[in-house]
């Protein structure tokens, strides 16, 4: 237990997607302009990682895996090669049908969500969660926690940067910097501040 | 015809270059630019991938029904990055696992996705093809940049030999271990980004919110 508790918080904090890893870029930086809509997708994307990164995991043990496919008689085969696609397609196919659940069932957070739907597919920080898991050999429950931790470490940091860019609007900035100059000195800066808590342990 | 190439190959590198302009492919632009062994063998991969797909989804993309052309568009690209990534395996095993999971997240890369929507769907597949490798070498030269800067400030080598003598064996120069973390990245993107557009001021964004100048009566 104590051990996922760790993993949880070092997965916000201290490796955290978006800051340490550089993931999902291209969104963080394209719709962090305000706080609301920076909210939403940052929602979605805990919403999205908490499910793929386990439903990969499940994928990767019982179907890809070396060996994994012993339960079906073929104990020789290796199909790990076929990871990138298989992950891709399960992230593409869950994103449509979360979209279309929430169009169903809960309508309120479909319109506010809706629009960031089509964009997590290609978020780098989806992918990149899956492909964490699959090389540091998490088992099932840490791969909960960690889908759950680095969503919640992505939705903090886009909302963080958000926030400083609404000030930032009304600041006195270099015309070569302006946009998205100062908004990746600033990415910087948080980068740096997010440092301060390697090293912490439970 | 051929100015037509030349335009489509060069433009991307520096008036419309897709990393500081059109803000794709940042992602692994920062992650992968410690080294310029791992920046060159991204920027390879990155090229290769883009010129592939582009032409690729060029070649059917009268055949493509527009409702599913994502998930089209990321199979072709995910069996091209698949290759790369066994190759990088096969013959460059240090590499590719210095690289850890960047090489797969080329699927996501915007570059790629952001061309194959914006360029091949629309254009005959050669033009698509130098459209990928143009797109392709904007993104190295910033690559090659950024990872030049931060190799040889950072730990005083380029591709790993020893370019400044370093203090601890001797020599003059103190790294700065700064450029090796994640924030120094940043920066040196946000500093590029204001050189290239003090030298273009064209690319220069309006500022959102303009503080109103005063008009002064004058009651002198």
């Amino acid at each position: 237990m104590e051990a996922l508790i760790n993993l949880f918080i070092s997965a916000i904090f201290v490796e955290n997607l978006a800051l340490s890893f550089f993931l999902g870029m291209c969104t963080f930086l394209a719709i962090s302009k305000q706080i609301g809509p920076a909210f939403g997708l940052g929602v979605a994307v805990v919403a999205v990682q908490a499910l793929t990164v386990p439903i990969n995991h499940l994928l990767y043990d019982f179907v890809l895996r070396d060996g994994a496919l012993a339960w079906a008689g073929l104990p020789e085969v290796n199909l790990s090669f076929l990871g990138l696609i298989s992950y891709i397609g399960i992230i593409a196919a869950l994103v449509q049908i979360l979209e279309m659940f929430l169009d169903k069932y809960v309508p309120a957070l479909y319109n506010a969500l809706g629009i960031y739907m089509p964009l997590i597919t290609v978020n780098c920080a989806i992918l990149g969660g899956t492909l964490f898991m699959v090389e540091r050999d998490y088992n099932f429950a840490e791969s909960v926690t960690y889908g759950i931790g680095s969503g919640v470490g992505w939705a903090l940091a886009i909302t963080l940067l958000a926030a400083i860019r609404e000030k930032l609007k009304y600041s006195d900035i270099p015309a070569g910097l302006q946009g998205l100059g100062i908004t990746f000195i600033s990415a910087g800066l948080m980068s740096l501040g997010f440092m301060s808590f390697s090293g912490i342990q439970l | 015809m051929a100015n037509d190439t030349k335009k489509i190959l060069t433009g991307p590198v520096v008036d419309n270059n897709p990393v500081i302009l059109q803000v794709l492919g940042i992602c692994s632009a920062l992650a992968v630019t410690t080294k310029m062994s791992t920046a060159l063998t991204m920027c390879i991969a990155l090229t290769l991938v883009t010129a592939s797909s582009n032409l690729l989804i060029s070649m059917i993309r009268n055949h493509i029904p527009s409702s599913i052309r994502i998930i089209v568009q990321l199979t072709i690209i995910s069996a091209l990055v698949i290759v790369i990534d066994q190759i990088l395996k096969a013959f460059a095993f240090g590499l590719s696992k210095e690289l850890s999971v960047f090489v797969g997240l080329i699927i996501t890369n915007c570059i790629v996705l952001g061309r194959a929507e914006a360029f091949a769907l629309k254009n005959p597949p050669l033009a698509s093809f130098w459209d990928g490798i143009g797109n392709g070498l904007g993104y190295s030269a910033i690559l090659l940049i950024i990872g030049f800067v931060r190799e040889l400030f950072g730990s005083g080598s380029l591709f790993g030999i020893q370019i400044l003598a370093l203090a601890r064996d001797g020599g003059w120069y103190v790294p700065n271990g700064m450029l090796l973390l994640p924030p120094s990245a940043f920066f040196l993107i946000g500093l590029l980004i204001w050189g290239v557009r003090s030298w273009k001021p064209a690319q220069v964004e309006k500022p959102d919110f303009q503080i109103q100048t005063v008009h002064r009566p004058e009651v002198s």
